[in-house]
């Protein structure tokens, strides 16, 4: 066996006979992604429950808008209670031809949501009543991929921090603990070069991350998730496999720095939180204030992240490879000379 | 340029003129000079502190003297020799193993470093006795299984010279006398052992040569026995207090003095022969023993102090 592949060898089973390194590599950013998977698996697509008493061609009509759930009640009176109770947000009755819509005034937004949609569909029976043709017509869709779902950014977010957290801690504690133990003095003694080291752990560290991602993206897929692959998600890989390098690179630094596996955790989760908070890993970044998408952009989990959903989801063309890229790739340039610099065989 | 005329055909694995190194005012080395033969095994000895690993590491080519020169098998060791290094086999203070990873694996491991195939790890496996534990991970195995093991990682690629640095440390007695039949045996197959330690007593079983450091600097070289004999120490016959009258040792023959304490009486000779067999002739030598000077009293007699490992 080659040098190589027997380090790369010590490296894995180092790795899969860690209970912890097991679970907090797979088992915990699944955990997220299983939380804000189910959390917010319908959000979006829930409906507004109104109050409706009596039948008639409006009430039909407001329940195929399939945007209203109609709660049936005998008597208007009884409705309204609920309305003022504040149990449901409005109430509509239709006798005959006559229809009477009450609404909680203490949710202005909804109240005017429902309002509308009433209002709309009262308007178009109208119309239809006139026997004439629509003057203005409108063509609406939405300009999102037909599939999108919030499962559709969870997943690329947290796939982006679970592969960050793996990267940067397998290169840091492998260092540390290598050195420590003069592991590295060893290796130094043997005919070895040091680019054999470094080139299977980096080998390690990108086999763990696309077992990683396979194993996100094959639990999103799940119908309970739903999550789907848009045409362009080969477009992808380089931007994962660059963000794995840079996050390889960071993790070398932050191993080269620290003496103690204690101080490299330490101080690879300094490095990988805030990145995960402010990237948009756990929500979508443009819902985030001007200023933090302002600052996230220094972040590489940011354009990582970023990088990935334009092609799982957005379905963007290879155009849009450009900017994650040459980020991606600066920081894996700038972070790696740093650490080839600072970089020591053993405690001195 | 004067390399190979030096080291040329005459036997010598290493050779070392005047080498020494500081950090900043501690002259952790303060001029060491040595020579050891090929297939000898040779020891460094000392109290903690005496210089004895950065010696070895410089001989090594881990650390770059400040001044002075190292011949490895005729070559230099630094700057990091790639060459040199398959030939040289070295087990470190801290035992420096791959996390999780069997006996068998580690070895396995460090082999395919050199090139070595994988039946070399069984065959150093039954060399140090683990072959029972080869599917043990190293954290579960003993501080002397340890230590073997890492013996056995320094043997894997068929080094011709083996650097041990305290292989017996921290071992209880059965695991120290075990490693000693491993490291007889390893000599046994022609190897130049260089190995330090601060157990004096080992080391005068074990070596061919000692050199004796303190403070950087190595005080004696020698074989152990030509280093004790060098001493002209005489013998302590010591008995029972109360077995033997003391005005009657004071007259036995060869007796040169004799002193007490509460457990016994102990006569100081240079002709033992005489003192026992007089000894003997008066039915006086049950409980007696027989204490010759040992390389503590080498190491008291250069330093003025009693040696403290």
């Amino acid at each position: 066996m080659t040098a190589f592949r027997s380090l790369a060898l010590a490296m894995l089973k180092g790795f899969y006979r860690d209970r912890a390194t097991l679970f907090f590599t797979f088992v915990f950013p699944l955990m997220f992604l299983v939380v804000f998977g189910l959390l917010f698996r319908d959000a979006g697509a829930e409906k507004i429950t109104v109050g409706a008493v009596g039948e008639g061609p409006v009430i039909t009509a407001l329940r195929e808008t399939g945007v209203l759930e109609l709660e049936r009640h005998d008597s208007m009176d009884e409705a309204v209670r609920l309305v003022r109770d504040g149990d449901l947000p409005a109430a509509i009755e239709q006798r005959g031809e006559a229809l009477t819509f009450r609404f909680a005034a203490s949710d202005q937004t909804q109240a005017g949501t429902i309002r509308g949609i009433v209002d709309g569909v009262v308007n178009q029976l109208n119309l239809a009543d006139t026997n004439q043709a629509p003057r203005y017509t409108v063509d609406t869709s939405n300009v999102e991929d037909s599939s999108l779902k919030p499962i559709q950014y969870i997943t690329p977010g947290v796939m982006s921090w679970g592969v960050a957290v793996t990267s940067v801690f397998g290169a840091a504690l492998t260092l540390v603990n290598w050195r420590k133990k003069q592991v590295l003095r060893r290796i130094r003694l043997a005919p070895v070069r040091a680019t054999t080291v470094l080139t299977s752990r980096v080998v390690v560290t990108i086999g763990v991350a696309m077992v990683q991602a396979l194993i996100f993206l094959g639990i999103g897929a799940l119908p309970v998730f739903g999550l789907q692959l848009v045409g362009t998600w080969v477009l992808a890989v380089p931007v994962f496999l660059l963000g794995v390098l840079a996050f390889f690179a960071i993790g070398m630094l932050v191993g080269a720095l620290c003496r103690t596996e204690e101080a490299a955790s330490g101080a690879a989760n300094i490095v990988v939180l805030p990145m995960a908070f402010l990237s948009g890993t756990f929500f979508p970044i443009d819902q985030s204030p001007a200023w933090m998408q302002a600052v996230s952009n220094v972040f590489p989990l940011r354009h990582m992240n970023d990088g990935i959903m334009d092609f799982l989801v957005r379905g963007r063309d290879a155009s849009a490879l450009l900017v994650p890229c040459l980020v991606l790739t600066a920081f894996v340039v700038v972070v790696g000379a740093i650490s080839a610099k600072v970089f020591q065989w053993e405690d001195s | 340029m004067f390399s190979h005329v030096i080291n040329a055909g005459n036997g010598a694995a290493v050779v070392v003129e005047d080498i020494r190194k500081a950090y900043g005012d501690l002259n952790a080395v303060d001029g060491v000079s040595l020579s050891v033969s090929e297939g000898e095994f040779f020891g460094i000895l000392g109290p903690n502190g005496a210089g004895k690993t950065t010696t070895l590491e410089i001989i090594e080519g881990l650390r770059e003297p400040d001044s002075g020169t190292v011949r490895l098998l005729g070559e230099s060791p630094w700057p990091r020799n790639s060459a040199l290094l398959p030939r040289i086999g070295v087990q470190l203070q801290a035992s420096s193993f791959f996390e999780k990873l069997t006996a068998r694996e580690q070895l396995e491991t460090f082999a395919s470093l050199y090139g070595v195939g994988a039946a070399r790890a069984a065959e150093m496996l039954d060399l140090v006795g683990l072959a029972d534990k080869a599917d043990t991970r190293e954290d579960k195995l003993s501080g002397g299984q340890r230590q073997r093991l890492s013996i056995a990682c320094a043997l894997v690629h068929d080094p011709d010279v083996l650097f041990l640095d305290e292989p017996t440390a921290a071992l209880d007695p059965q695991a120290r006398r075990n490693l000693w039949d491993v490291l007889r045996a390893i000599q046994e197959r022609g190897k130049t052992i260089l190995y330090t330690t601060h157990y004096l007593d080992e080391a005068e079983i074990l070596c061919d040569r000692v050199a004796i450091m303190d403070r950087g600097r190595i005080l004696a070289m020698d074989r152990p026995a030509a280093l004790v004999r060098g001493l002209d120490a005489p013998t302590q016959v010591r008995l029972e207090r109360g077995s033997f009258p003391r005005p009657d040792a004071e007259a036995l023959p060869g007796a040169d003095q004799v002193s007490e304490d509460e457990q016994s009486l102990t006569i100081s000779t240079r002709r033992p022969a005489d003192v026992l067999s007089a000894l003997a002739d008066r039915g006086a030598l049950d409980g007696l023993q027989v204490r010759t000077a040992t390389l503590e009293d080498v190491f008291l007699d250069l330093t003025g102090r009693e040696y403290r490992a």
